[in-house]
């Protein structure tokens, strides 16, 4: 895979050569996070959101495998089965809060890698499809945590999936039985719980499949790196092992650190008082909120206030949430500038961290009171985020005028930049990808 | 073709929310909402310091002890707590006899079956039990109480903003209604059978003023029992009650992180040492060296750029 001075597996005993040449899975390994992937030298911290999402997969696939192994998927017991986690099972404690926490956690490494990409143009060619699986990924992750939320039958898991499942029936015609069909009921209820369950157990898996296919997908070009300049020859880059493995290695301890302290000293600052308190149908909450990580869509969602084109409140309210993930999909050919890294595109730059801060905006709104000033500012982010995507970014890749790109990698580290590069597809000779 | 319906897409939902925005400000302008009197008029819990609190948080025993004991004599009058068990209780310091006579004393017996007919009758309690509820079922605690169920207060400090700080604060938060809401909003007055209490979200409550008087409860351990007094041992224990592992997660917890901290040091001096190799020596250091400036404004005319800037 990749590049032509990729080192090829070579097996240091006997052991390991009888068994390469039976079943090559040492050589796929080395290949893929050993000495035989070079990755570009100048990655910086952001390029280590990647393997921690990964590290946190393992985490939430292990602590939910026990955690299930104690758990009743049953409206009238669920919830004292957490509290029988909780209290009497050995360490489940911390079983529960690694896993709860676990998924905050998961998602901030998250968010910080898609934002990276949206920064360094990780997703523009060749790695349009890396970007693509990566949303998809987002979207399984999104579902799973939702059905994982639910699970413990708290009042925020009932009249979250009340909520959420109710976004179906803003459909016309076919959207209340839709709604029903997927809930099985009319409400939330044991059928509910159980093939949420039963998803939630199963959505991590197909996770994994499509994170395999994530780094199968960008082995072919390579990663990216922070001056977005094609990899041109073995002095722009180092052996993913040792060097990447420990960058990884002590940044993943000092972000394992951060998660730590916060699952052994303030497990449920992330969390909501409200799902203490047993599901009950008849009593709804004062204000019904989702976790952090969905707040910026369900300010999207509660800002449609006005039923435009003969199309009601609600409808545009749920079409826009699912349009602001889906629009992602159609950023390599939204942004059509050549130049990958934002540090080479000066208006661009200006315009990503406005979105960024219009991004953490409409997360407070999300999870705030709804005041007439939060949502007047919720609107206000909402519009600017799709103007940002749609009319904002390809104007900008149209009109901009790009900085002078390094000439290679390995000069940018030099501070060399006598010579310019050509951005991707423009170079006379093709850049030094694949095969 | 993506971008031409990329901006269409784009507009629509722009104008939707400015639509949105502007028929908000128009009915804002038209009827300016009022303010709500729970908006004016809730507070926020009052502070209370325990010895659970922070990452070295332990329980004071005695001070849990004296909340069992507020809650054995007033709380469990009413409020279950479904989730402890006796056997737990072991935890707070009692010994073994004194969780069997604890419990062979509740004064609410566990339901149980008659051996002899299996009709339903009840049993003393064992410390393999949990705290046996008040009343039977929901319906005879409402029946029992106006129609207001006492909810279970094993996860209480969980299940509220504010936690312990938000108990102890409704515990000792009854008061008159003040005379300046009642001028305000002449139909807010608290109903027959609610009481006043700015710390609860709606400010009225069915629940009676629990601790009245000092000397309500008779400490053997010579603290003086003020309402406040018996207020907080009382939040201390529910803390203990919605988190019994609260010490082992602490414990745990100070480990871990030192763990970690060594991990992340041994890490980052190991991602040194093999890294050094690999950065390299530059002899010409950052963009103000005056060869680098010359560089870069040679590049900067090459592109045809300003050269200032």
């Amino acid at each position: 895979m990749s590049f032509a001075w990729a080192k090829p597996y070579e097996p240091k005993s006997e052991l390991g050569r009888w068994f390469d040449e039976r079943l090559p899975l040492p050589r796929l390994v080395y290949g893929a996070i050993g000495g035989g992937y070079p990755v570009p030298r100048n990655l910086n911290y952001f390029w280590n959101f990647g393997v921690l999402s990964g590290i946190f997969l393992t985490i939430q696939i292990v602590t939910g495998i026990v955690l299930a192994m104690h758990y009743y998927a049953s409206s009238d017991q669920a919830f004292n089965s957490v509290e029988h986690i909780m209290r009497d099972v050995n360490a489940g404690w911390m079983l529960r809060y690694a896993h709860a926490n676990g998924a905050s956690f998961f998602f901030i490494a998250v968010y910080i890698h898609i934002f990276r990409g949206l920064f360094y143009g990780s997703y523009k060619a060749p790695r349009e499809l890396i970007w693509m699986l990566g949303l998809v990924i987002y979207l399984l992750m999104m579902a799973t945590a939702f059905m994982g939320y639910v699970l413990p039958w708290g009042q925020m898991s009932y009249w979250g999936a009340q909520v959420i499942t109710g976004f179906f029936s803003a459909f016309p015609l076919v959207g209340e039985p839709i709604r029903i069909w997927l809930l099985g009921g009319y409400a939330p209820d044991q059928a509910a719980l159980t093939r949420f369950f039963s998803l939630h157990y199963l959505l991590p898996f197909v996770i994994f499949g499509v994170v395999i296919l994530h780094i199968w997908s960008l082995h072919i070009p390579g990663s990216n790196n922070p001056t977005g300049v094609d990899v041109k020859d073995e002095a722009d880059t180092l052996p993913f092992h040792p060097f990447y493995t420990a960058k990884d290695g002590w940044f993943a301890a000092l972000f394992l650190l951060i998660y730590c302290a916060v699952l052994f000293f303030a497990p449920n600052a992330l969390g909501h008082p409200d799902n203490y308190i047993p599901a009950n149908p008849l009593a709804t909450p004062a204000h019904i909120v989702p976790e952090w990580y969905f707040w910026p869509f369900y300010a999207i969602l509660r800002s449609c206030t006005f039923n435009l084109f003969w199309i009601p409140a609600k409808l545009w309210g749920v079409l826009a949430m699912f349009a602001s993930i889906l629009l992602l999909f159609f950023l390599p050919w939204l942004d059509r500038s050549p130049v990958r890294s934002g540090n080479y595109r000066p208006v661009f730059k200006r315009f990503f961290w406005i979105l960024v801060a219009d991004v953490l905006l409409l997360g407070y709104i999300g999870g705030a009171e709804l005041t007439p000033l939060n949502t007047a500012l919720g609107q206000l982010a909402a519009a600017y985020y799709f103007a940002h995507f749609l009319i904002i970014l390809p104007l900008v890749s149209k009109f901009e005028r790009p900085l002078p790109l390094p000439s290679s990698i390995t000069a940018s580290v030099l501070h060399g930049e006598d010579e310019e590069s050509a951005p991707y597809g423009l170079a006379k000779s093709a850049p030094a990808a694949a095969h | 073709m993506v971008r031409i319906i990329g901006f269409f897409v784009g507009i629509g939902f722009v104008l939707v929310m400015l639509f949105s925005l502007g028929s908000g400000a128009i009915s804002y302008f038209n009827a300016p909402p009022e303010a709500s009197v729970e908006h004016l008029y809730h507070k926020e819990p009052r502070e209370l310091a325990l010895a659970s609190d922070g990452p070295f948080g332990r329980f004071d025993r005695q001070q849990v002890q004296r909340g069992l004991q507020v809650y054995t004599e007033v709380c469990s009058g009413c409020h279950s707590l479904k989730l402890v068990a006796f056997r737990d209780l072991r935890e707070l310091g009692y010994s073994e006899a004194e969780v069997k006579k604890y419990a062979a004393d509740f004064k609410t017996e566990v339901p149980s079956i008659n051996p002899q007919t299996g009709e339903a009758a009840t049993r003393k309690g064992t410390p393999a039990d949990a705290f046996p509820s008040p009343y039977a079922n929901e319906t005879a605690g409402r029946a029992a109480n106006n129609n207001a169920l006492p909810p279970d207060l094993s996860l209480m400090t969980k299940a509220r903003e504010g936690g312990a700080a938000y108990v102890y604060s409704l515990l000792t938060g009854y008061q008159n209604q003040p005379a300046a809401l009642l001028k305000q909003f002449p139909a807010s007055k608290t109903p027959n059978g609610l009481h006043y209490n700015p710390y609860f979200a709606n400010l009225n409550l069915a629940m009676p003023p629990p601790l009245t008087a000092e000397g309500q409860v008779s400490y053997s351990d010579g603290t003086k029992p003020t309402v406040d007094q018996m207020a907080k041992d009382v939040a201390a224990f529910l803390v203990w009650t919605a988190e019994p592992k609260l010490e082992n997660r602490h414990r745990a917890g100070i480990a871990v992180v030192i763990f970690l901290l060594f991990g992340t040091v041994l890490g980052y001096m190991a991602y040194q040492n093999i890294w050094a190799s690999a950065k390299r020596k530059v002899a010409l250091k950052g963009p103000l060296e005056p060869a680098n400036q010359a560089k870069r404004s040679r590049a900067k005319a090459k592109a045809g750029m300003p050269p200032q800037g």
